[in-house]
């Protein structure tokens, strides 16, 4: 088959993953002339944007779209029509070097279908690394998905190669991935996320003492992994305190949540229907609540309700049903319940407490810090502003903060 | 009025010595005009440029913060921006916060140039496209960009590091810059005629980018936020937009309207997967510990525990964490349960307790590869708070469901003593609600079976804050064990 058939089918069975970063590595360069390639410092680049939104920075693809398992929801399940192919280990590691050279990626992440074992599908993953490593001296972003299971040499050596390594927990329950993807453990996908922290710890410790031998390099980007959305009965309660646990307990990076979308030669035993991205996207904000703003997973949804509000953001959510701790006075309130203010970002917070230390916030100063206004007024107080409590005690405060429903097009 | 005419548009020396000149003559915002060398005449042309006047001795200072906003902010197109920062410095003179105050209208100016500046860089670096020109190891890499702002010098180290062993150039309308394989050079700008137009990876990249877009999730806005149109005209890429959300309501339509395959019958597969994952954990667990190999009940017992439901403490724990151990040690210790690190590992006391617990043992004169060590909950119990997981005292339910596996564990090993480390180790033990520190190192006997003895659990060592308390209860805790050594030595006499 030649190669430009190939990339089409395998980057395209690649990009149900949600995944895109190419951040928080430690860095690299080839400024001592015997390599190619860098990591970017502090945030990595997005080389694209495809119309969907999505970031390219990395060659997403494949190494086989052939897989053992049948995941339903899967493209690539083993029961499904679509056309197969496979790259040899040369053929991504020259698209990775080549694209790579004209600036198109930041580097590679690469994912495969199962072929005949877990350690032979790892062991071929793990040689594409290998050979861009120490044969062509790469010293760009490299990404690999870890299979479940795949022994823990393979895992250990992948590690020594790769900036981030992945395994997909799939879905937030154990249930439905037992019916989805029947050949899928979640148990065994956990032990394997557990390995990885315990290497990831084991190295991060290593670094700490002082030691005549430098420990081998393991995934300084971390894990991460990805939960389909809207392919099983599962509510956003539940995926947010499942991803909770996830950080918890395996330090992960990032969750990553996937909308199901439809796809070709779907199953009959799934949702047909457009994805559901307006419920991704509130789950990517209360997800960042949970990381960057200090709310626990379940003060974001309440209780009896399950899903996120569709119309508002968590944050305003979150605020309309705590009304009793608002209106707040931002030249007093702390950094913990500033951070819980509609409207504000880390950033805005970040400006508050700087500029309050030598003057006095008021009312024409919020355009200046990057504050939406319209979300934050009812709930702050400011020597010249202060909200009427009918306002934050009043049943129209919520339509009045919805935004307006639009007519959804294509933008051109 | 002064006039101070810069060598370039990125000329921050020039702006910085005469800058630090005017201020330290009082010369008033006001009163400045600045203008680039060769840049087009303005209404001050006929003004002949002064001469700078003499620095007085001493010197004031800037915070840093203000240096790197202006070395970012100068290199913005904006005309105005050499008196802006002037202004901030005349007024940095008496207001050493200033740059604090991000409500400042001339901060905020200033911090808007610098962000647009900083972006134009980042998209610079994320949106050259180099073309090869001549093949392989003759092969140059040169790119056509058009910045927004003045950045090309601030932009190029970026290429410099990131592609080193390949000769490129980076084109643009004002400074071409270039890199020979050792250091960076600049030369005029150029007329995007004088770039290369094709690259015979192109149509690749281009089957690339169609391929990963997927056309269920048009997001046409997310993607203009982040790729304005203005960069469109100098991607490759950009020419397949239209197209692609031309069609992408078509074939997502398409999809769903397919008649979906059958879903797969999976019962025969699962059989399959159970049987070649078996022999697989069998290896695993040989491998992963050095004792003896352990007869296939207890193995038996370990592989069902591993499916265990029977309280909800399985949900949020990553796996059971069985016991292990000689298949006939002679001595069994229980401990609560499994912490984090035994969680994540799958193996008892591997964590803090376990190493502190190993030393004590060897203090005792006990070889601990020779003792089954178990737990009396076998899942971890846990809340999370933030990126910790808080261990969570077992609760009696939680420790009557676990406890026929340590039943069947005790069957399986027929120790003959066993040691109980903690108040739930002791409940599950004695089957009830037993003190610690009252009973805690007398020698008991269990009906029909074995002897036991009480302790403290290891961790409660290390939870101890003084050092003093902890050094006199790791006394006590290796006191105990040496009265179990020695009951195991009467038991193997007798």
């Amino acid at each position: 088959m030649e190669l430009l058939r190939k990339l089409e089918i395998l980057a395209d069975a690649a990009k149900y993953d949600a995944s895109c970063a190419s951040s928080g590595t430690e860095m690299r360069d080839s400024r001592d002339g015997k390599g190619l390639g860098s990591t970017a410092p502090g945030m990595g680049i997005c080389h694209s944007y495809a119309p969907d939104g999505r970031c390219i920075s990395l060659l997403k693809v494949l190494l086989t779209n052939a897989c053992n398992f049948d995941c339903l929801y899967c493209v690539n399940r083993a029961s499904s029509n679509v056309a197969r192919a496979r790259f040899t280990v040369d053929e991504v590691v020259k698209l990775t070097i080549d694209f790579y050279r004209r600036n198109y990626i930041e580097g590679l992440f690469l994912s495969s279908g199962i072929i005949r074992s877990p350690d032979y599908t790892m062991e071929q993953v793990v040689s594409v690394a290998r050979k861009l490593r120490e044969e062509h001296r790469f010293r760009g972003y490299i990404h690999l998905k870890t299979i479940p299971e795949a022994d823990e040499a393979l895992i250990a050596e992948a590690g020594r190669y790769a900036d981030r390594l992945s395994i997909n927990i799939e879905t937030p329950l154990e249930e439905s991935l037992t019916q989805l993807a029947p050949e899928k453990d979640q148990r065994a996908i956990r032990r394997t996320m557990g390995r990885l922290r315990l290497k990831l710890d084991e190295t991060a410790e290593a670094k700490k003492t002082v030691r005549r031998a430098k420990p081998p390099r393991f995934a300084p980007a971390g894990q991460s992994t990805q939960m389909i959305v809207g392919a099983d009965e599962a509510n956003d309660r539940v995926i947010l305190s499942t991803s909770a646990n996830l950080y918890g307990a395996y330090k992960l990076k990032r969750v990553y949540y996937s909308a199901f979308s439809p796809i070709p030669d779907a199953s009959r035993a799934l949702p047909l229907q457009a994805p559901p991205l307006v419920r991704e996207h509130r789950l990517y904000q209360a997800d960042w609540l949970m990381r960057f703003y200090g709310f626990d997973a379940d003060e974001i949804v309440e209780e009896n309700e399950g899903m996120l509000p569709l119309d508002i953001d968590p944050k305003l959510a979150w605020a309309l049903r705590h009304r009793d701790r608002f209106p707040l006075d931002i030249n007093k309130a702390s950094r913990e319940e500033l951070l819980r203010v509609p409207g504000f970002g880390t950033r805005t917070v970040q400006r508050i407490l700087a500029t309050r230390r030598t003057t006095t916030i008021r009312f024409a100063d919020l355009a200046q810090l990057n504050v939406v206004r319209n979300k934050a007024l009812p709930f702050i107080v400011l020597s010249d502003h202060r909200p009427s409590p009918s306002l934050l005690d009043g049943a129209g405060l919520r339509a009045r903060l919805r935004p307006k429903p639009q007519q959804l097009g294509f933008g051109f | 009025m002064h006039v101070v005419t810069l060598d370039s548009d990125t000329d921050f020396d020039g702006w910085r010595k005469a800058a630090r000149a005017l201020a330290m003559n009082d010369v008033r915002p006001a009163d400045v005009t600045w203008r680039v060398k060769g840049a087009a005449p303005d209404l001050f042309d006929d003004e002949a440029e002064t001469q700078l006047p003499e620095v007085p001795k001493g010197a004031f200072s800037v915070p840093a913060s203000f240096m790197e906003l202006a070395e970012s902010a100068i290199l913005h197109s904006d005309p105005t921006r050499f008196t802006l920062l002037y202004r901030l410095l005349w007024r940095l003179r008496t207001n050493h916060d200033l740059m604090e105050i991000a409500t400042d209208p001339d901060v905020a100016q200033a911090n808007a140039l610098a962000r647009a500046v900083r972006r134009d860089v980042h998209k610079m670096h994320a949106f050259v496209r180099f073309r090869e020109v001549g093949r392989e190891r003759e092969a140059r890499y040169v790119a056509w960009f058009e910045p927004e702002h003045h950045i090309v010098e601030r932009a190029a180290p970026f290429f410099a590091s990131r592609f080193a062993d390949m000769p490129w150039s980076i084109l643009t309308p004002e400074l071409s810059a270039h890199w020979d394989g050792s250091r960076v050079s600049f030369t005029s700008g150029v007329s995007k005629a004088e770039a290369p137009t094709e690259d015979r990876l192109e149509e690749v990249w281009l089957r690339y980018y169609a391929s990963i877009f997927n056309p269920a999730r048009l997001k046409v806005k997310a993607m203009e936020k982040e790729m304005p149109k203005k960069y469109w005209q100098n991607l490759p890429e950009a020419k397949l937009i239209q197209p692609l959300i031309a069609a992408a309501s078509r074939r997502t339509s398409a999809m769903i309207a397919e008649p979906g395959t059958e879903p797969h019958k999976p019962q025969k597969r699962v059989e399959e997967t159970a049987m070649t994952r078996t022999p697989k954990a069998h290896a695993h667990a040989a491998a992963q510990t050095s004792h003896d190999v352990e007869p296939t009940d207890l193995q038996t017992l370990r592989e069902e525990a591993a499916g265990c439901r029977a309280c909800p403490l399985w949900k949020d724990a990553t796996q059971t964490v069985f016991g292990e151990g000689p298949a006939h040690a002679p001595l069994m210790l229980v401990g609560e349960q499994p912490g984090d690190k035994e969680d994540l590992a799958g193996h008892p006391f591997v964590g803090p307790a376990g190493q502190m617990l190993d030393r004590a043992l060897e203090e005792a004169g006990i070889d601990r590869s020779k003792v089954y060590v178990t737990n009396a909950v076998k899942h971890f119990k846990f809340v999370a708070r933030g990126k910790i997981r808080l261990h969570q005292k077992p609760a009696t339910p939680e420790i009557k469901a676990c406890r026929p596996w340590y039943e069947r564990e005790l069957a399986a090993v027929r120790p003959a003593l066993v040691v109980a480390m903690g108040a739930t180790a002791a409940q599950s033990v004695f089957g009830k609600i037993t003190q610690v520190t009252k009973n805690r190192g007398q020698i008991v006997d269990l009906p029909d079976g074995p002897q036991a003895m009480i302790t403290v659990h290891p961790s409660y060592l290390l939870r101890l804050p003084d050092a003093e308390a902890k050094a006199r209860e790791y006394e006590l805790f290796v006191k105990d064990l040496k009265v179990a050594a020695a009951a195991l030595k009467r038991a193997h006499a007798a």
